[in-house]
């Protein structure tokens, strides 16, 4: 069996609210990729669509989008795990060009949550839980991450201000990155205020500086057979690893609340098919929806021990220079997190440091990145190797 | 109940419900009775915590109900400052998982607990109540 590569990239700018519709706001990042990759359309085998359901009005998505971008007749389907819907769709295309059906596969990441309130939002986010036995409740994301912040602080010591730190490093990237969303550098002070904007509670002990913003935006990866990858591509990037895992929606069926264990079994796999461990990782996007999630996927991904994510952040080894480099384009706590669209983004920036592109944000000579992209609260999880060779 | 009619007594869970047709409506009569139920697989003995009408280790469907009794520890908590639609009347409110050993159970933290009662580890109870639109539900006491 080949290898398989990418061999295009592309994402919109993430924002708060875009002045159009789907298929144009996913025009964009096809438009760029297309670009990068220096394909036609036809060259497309088929197309793997993918974002969060119920924020707009479109059912069906894929079709529209595929009619929009001049790709039929070429097949194409909808792909969903909630926040990790676009490495799921890495996954397929890698399965469809692996199998030999198709040699070259487009994945499309997207989001629009502009056009509801912020407690619709939540709303919809609490039912990507068990609506039978927990959302009556009034679940969201912030308060089941919030409570795998207590139990990790409580198990381990970590604190609040090393959650806050987690925060600093994003704003330390977000104003490098002209896509994201939140583009101003954050402080601890502003943390320490709770009648700032950063410091107010949203779900204790989870601040919200420790929460990622909703945002519009979206993703384009395009996949090829190494054939074709070497064909097309001055640089591809090829796919060395790809795991993924799921684990109970409920968090009555959890057997811890310290650590994602779908993050833990999809990395396994990831490294085992690379042949690699995590200390040969030289750069990693890892999914910061909250602060706590960063954290716990340092541990997670076995960058640190179990408790030990803390010491992490705390001596700078994830920043640019560090042993570990996490998150350098700003993640999803600076970006935003336009939740069909993250994946794609986290590949993209992860492709662009292996072919050495990546400007101000470059980590020096990286072989091995990995993309960390979760689903809900650790609900699915996927974990994606990519080297140089 | 006439034979046509389904039986959708899960509507009644919760602050809102988005369920309401399933094959555990028993839930909700033994909420009314006081209790909070969950089932076992009579055929192996696996026991389930939300009830389920399948036992999927050894595919059988004849289930029992037992009764969730007795103290578990706290092993989480959030005090939720925002809410989702449908809820924001009730904030703050608190969401903890609680662990009984052999099963957690996910709930409220009832209103009489302040937060600063709790910590992680703490003994707890759960007892039948109605939200505050007057709906079936469940809370965790301090035991």
């Amino acid at each position: 069996m080949g290898k398989v590569g990418i061999i295009g990239i592309g994402q919109s700018a993430f924002v708060r609210s875009y002045p159009g519709s789907i298929r144009e706001l996913v025009f964009e990042s096809f438009r760029e990729a297309m670009k990068d990759a220096r394909i036609s359309g036809t060259d497309i085998g088929a197309t793997v669509v993918c974002s969060a359901p119920e924020y707009d009005k479109q059912r069906s998505p894929a079709g529209v989008i595929a009619e929009y971008l001049g790709l039929n007749p070429q097949p194409t389907f909808y792909a969903e795990t909630l926040c990790s819907s676009g490495s799921t769709g890495l996954r397929l295309a890698y399965s469809l060009v692996a199998s030999g059906l198709h040699d070259v596969v487009m994945v499309i990441g997207f989001q629009i949550m502009s056009q509801l309130t912020s407690a619709e939002s939540q709303e919809r986010m609490g039912r990507g839980a068990d609506i039978q036995w927990e959302s009556p409740f009034g679940t969201m994301m912030p308060a089941y991450y919030a409570m795998h912040a207590r139990a990790h602080m409580a198990k381990f010591g970590t604190t609040m201000e090393d959650l806050a730190l987690i925060r600093v490093k994003a704003g330390t990237y977000g104003p490098l990155n002209p896509n994201a969303v939140y583009r101003k550098p954050v402080t601890l002070e502003q943390f320490q205020d709770p009648g700032s904007f950063l410091g107010g509670l949203v779900a204790g002990p989870l601040r919200a500086g420790d929460c990622c913003a909703n945002a519009d935006g979206s993703s384009c990866v395009i996949v090829a057979s190494e054939d074709k990858a070497r064909a097309f591509s001055k640089k591809p990037v090829w796919i060395k690893g790809i795991g993924a895992a799921t684990a109970p929606v409920n968090m009555a069926g959890r057997d811890r609340l310290t650590g994602l264990a779908a993050s833990v079994e999809a990395a396994g796999q990831a490294y085992k098919m690379a042949g690699i461990t995590p200390a040969d990782v030289d750069v990693a996007e890892v999914h910061d929806c909250f602060t706590i999630a960063e954290l716990m996927a340092y541990e997670d991904l076995g960058f640190a021990k179990p408790g030990e994510g803390k010491d992490l952040i705390r001596s700078k080894e994830t920043y640019r220079e560090g042993s570990i480099p996490v998150n350098v384009d700003g993640g999803l706590l600076s970006k935003g997190h336009p939740v069909g669209a993250t994946g794609g983004s986290q590949i993209r920036t992860v492709v662009l440091q292996l072919r050495g592109e990546a400007g101000e944000i470059q980590v020096k000579d990286p072989a091995f990145g990995l993309i960390h992209n979760v689903g809900g609260v650790g609900l699915y999880g996927n974990v994606t190797i990519l080297g140089v060779d | 109940m006439a034979k046509n009619e389904l039986d959708s007594r899960f509507a009644q869970f919760g602050t809102v419900s988005f369920a309401s047709v399933t094959q555990v409506n028993d839930f909700i009569g033994y909420l009314e009775e006081g209790k909070l139920m969950g089932t076992r697989c009579k055929t192996c003995g696996k026991s389930f915590f939300p009830p389920r009408a399948h036992c999927y280790q050894c595919l059988a469907g004849d289930m029992e109900w037992f009764e969730i009794a007795g103290k578990g520890e706290l092993v989480s908590y959030s005090t939720l400052q925002y809410a989702p639609a449908g809820f924001t009347e009730e904030v703050p409110y608190t969401i903890a998982l609680v662990d009984y050993g052999e099963y957690k159970v996910f709930g409220r933290i009832d209103n009489s607990v302040s937060e600063a009662e709790l910590s992680v580890g703490a003994k707890m109870k759960a007892q039948i109540s109605r939200t505050p639109n007057g709906r079936l539900t469940y809370a965790f006491m301090k035991a």
